[in-house]
């Protein structure tokens, strides 16, 4: 997978947004043993000790669990999933909401043209 | 061991009257890559020079792991310098030899399989060899040996862009765990996403020395991007051009 990180926030914020992303996405589904620090921190390309604090961050967040002898896995709490998958979703649609108000849909006519868009696919 | 392992306090060098390090204080603990950064002439390598033991320092204490600079100190420091000493007529097997003899340190088996993944011919004579691929022999020989301090002056600056992500690479994955490196270099957007901390040295002194996640927060930009405005700053400052 490509890794990219933008220049103005720390990498290790970056790195935890991109791998949550792929637990949300399934690529590593629940229960399934996540790379080592030291093999991730050489796929992207980034000091082990910033993929270190990156993994004990999504400790942090329940999306991975370690043991001390055996790594670290997904969690096999779907729920877990779900409401980071429900939280990114509403940081989605709250900024498409503030693109949309900006170019003058708001309210009912930002709801209409949405809808609008979804039936054209 | 001790707890820092490079302790410098009110560091001077001056060649003759011309200053080149001007007061530096700087600690460095273990596990870490430290990016040592600052344009031309801003003593990166006479910095380095002093850690090795190839420069005295005018005025000053340096300690690498509590100890003076010595033959203690040389066993544990592996020094990429900024430019090639080795005989041209010599082949890297060679130069396997020569470091295997020197240092107790040095995994040859691990010299040779970085040579195979770096696309590196050992048997090949150095006189036969591009620029950039000398200075991924001389990479090899550093990274190969178990050293607590590593030293990397300039490691990227004469290598393509491809062959510079290879070496980070091969800087990241190589390095002992309980080992700092510390690379001197100006090219800071190769460099930036490999490392831990990062000094700032402007006119033989310590401007900043932080962390790159603390940088970014508080900045809230890049390194490199902070480089640029304060070295900028500098240089047109008051003058009219």
């Amino acid at each position: 997978m490509e890794w990219s990180f933008t220049d103005d926030r720390p990498i290790w914020q970056q790195i935890v947004e991109q791998l949550t992303l792929k637990i949300l996405k399934g690529e590593y589904p629940p229960g399934e043993r996540l790379p080592g620090v030291r093999e991730l921190a050489a796929q992207a390309g980034v000091n082990p000790n910033t993929m270190q604090r990156a993994m004990a961050q999504l400790e942090a967040d329940g999306l991975a669990v370690g043991s001390r002898t055996a790594g670290r896995t997904v969690t096999n709490d779907v729920s877990v999933i779900e409401a980071a998958a429900r939280a990114r979703a509403k940081a989605a649609v709250a900024e498409c909401l503030r693109v949309l108000e900006e170019l003058g849909y708001s309210g009912e006519k930002a709801l209409a043209f949405v809808k609008e868009e979804l039936n054209h696919e | 061991m001790n707890e820092q392992l490079v302790t410098c306090t009110a560091l001077r060098k001056r060649y003759g009257t011309k200053p080149a390090l001007n007061g530096v204080n700087l600690e460095l603990g273990r596990g870490r890559i430290v990016g040592l950064l600052g344009p031309n002439g801003s003593g990166k390598t006479t910095l380095i020079k002093i850690l090795c033991g190839l420069l005295q320092p005018t005025e000053g204490a340096v300690l690498v792991d509590g100890q003076d600079i010595g033959p203690y100190t040389k066993s544990i420091i592996s020094y990429l310098p900024d430019r090639m000493y080795f005989a041209d007529w010599m082949k890297a097997t060679d130069l396997f030899d020569l470091f295997a003899d020197f240092y107790a340190d040095f995994d040859r088996t691990k010299a040779m399989n970085m040579c195979a993944s770096l696309g590196v011919t050992p048997s090949d004579r150095l006189k036969s060899m591009s620029k950039g691929t000398k200075e991924k022999v001389q990479l090899v020989l550093v990274m190969a040996r178990k050293a607590q301090l590593y030293l990397l002056d300039e490691p990227i600056a004469g290598v393509d862009p491809a062959a510079r992500d290879f070496i980070l690479n091969t800087i990241l994955t190589n390095y002992n765990e309980n080992g700092t490196v510390m690379i001197s270099t100006h090219l800071i957007s190769d460099i930036e996403k490999v490392l831990d901390e990062a000094i700032f040295l402007k006119d033989g002194k310590i401007t900043l020395h932080d962390s790159v996640d603390n940088i970014r927060e508080r900045e809230g930009k890049s390194v490199d991007a902070l480089f640029r405005e304060i070295f900028r700053a500098h240089n047109f400052e008051g003058g009219a051009f």
